[in-house]
């Protein structure tokens, strides 16, 4: 799948998109596996109160499953207007 | 109904012009144009707003869409910028018709409140020492959904 970082959590993972080859049934599953990988996703995914994450294009939960998902977008609260 | 996001700057005389052109049958046209402000602290160089393009167009549309519903609106309208913006510049606007000015006002709120909290924009501001920093997002703007 496609996982795509905005602002900070971008800045901070140093990638604005990356292909990722995950079984994670969730999206907390796929935090834990990306955060286990190298500390960058750790320091990013260290907080998850300070994230939100949508998926294929639609704000979703961190309990969310991940079947059939294309594109997961991690980012901070939205801060538009 | 109009979203639109874009760099380019807009022409705020001619976006309420053309918007007002447009509908009929209303009694009330409320606008509402956002600004880059200057840092609380003073010396902001530029405001640089990033966002995800392929979820900002939908995410502005199911918004607008629930505001024209919920306020029987005529039309609303809503630009969004995206890029380096100067101190003054304008950076959004909406526009709202309807038959009585409180739908139209209430309608330019639950915009406004909608756009900072679920419309996927990130504000990181430049200052003139070189500093720079991402906008962190206020408790009160998320507990303004509340009350809707």
């Amino acid at each position: 799948m496609d996982v795509v970082y905005f602002a900070w959590v971008r800045e901070r993972i140093g990638v604005p998109r990356e292909q990722v080859e995950s079984e994670a049934a969730t999206v907390t599953d796929l935090v834990a596996e990306l955060s286990a990988r190298e500390e960058r996703y750790a320091a990013a995914f260290s907080d998850l109160s300070s994230l939100r994450v949508a998926l294929d294009q639609e704000l979703s939960d961190f309990e969310a499953p991940l079947a059939g998902v294309r594109e997961v977008a991690f980012f901070p609260p939205m801060t538009g207007g | 109904m109009q979203v639109r996001v874009q760099q380019e700057g807009f022409d705020l005389g001619a976006e309420s012009d053309g918007f007002a052109a447009r509908v009929s049958g209303v009694g009330a046209i409320v606008t509402f144009t956002g600004v880059v402000r200057d840092a609380d602290a003073g010396g902001l160089v530029a405001m640089e707003i990033e966002h995800y393009p392929a979820m900002t167009q939908k995410a502005l549309e199911a918004i607008a869409a629930e505001a024209r519903a919920r306020w029987s609106l005529a039309d609303a309208l809503v630009i969004h910028r995206y890029g380096r913006l100067a101190p003054g510049e304008r950076i959004m606007m909406v526009a709202t018709a309807a038959r009585h000015r409180k739908h139209a006002f209430e309608a330019a709120e639950y915009l406004m409140d909608y756009l900072k909290s679920r419309a996927p924009f990130w504000k990181k501001e430049i200052l003139t020492d070189g500093r720079a920093g991402w906008v962190d997002a206020k408790a009160d703007d998320e507990d303004a959904l509340s009350r809707w």
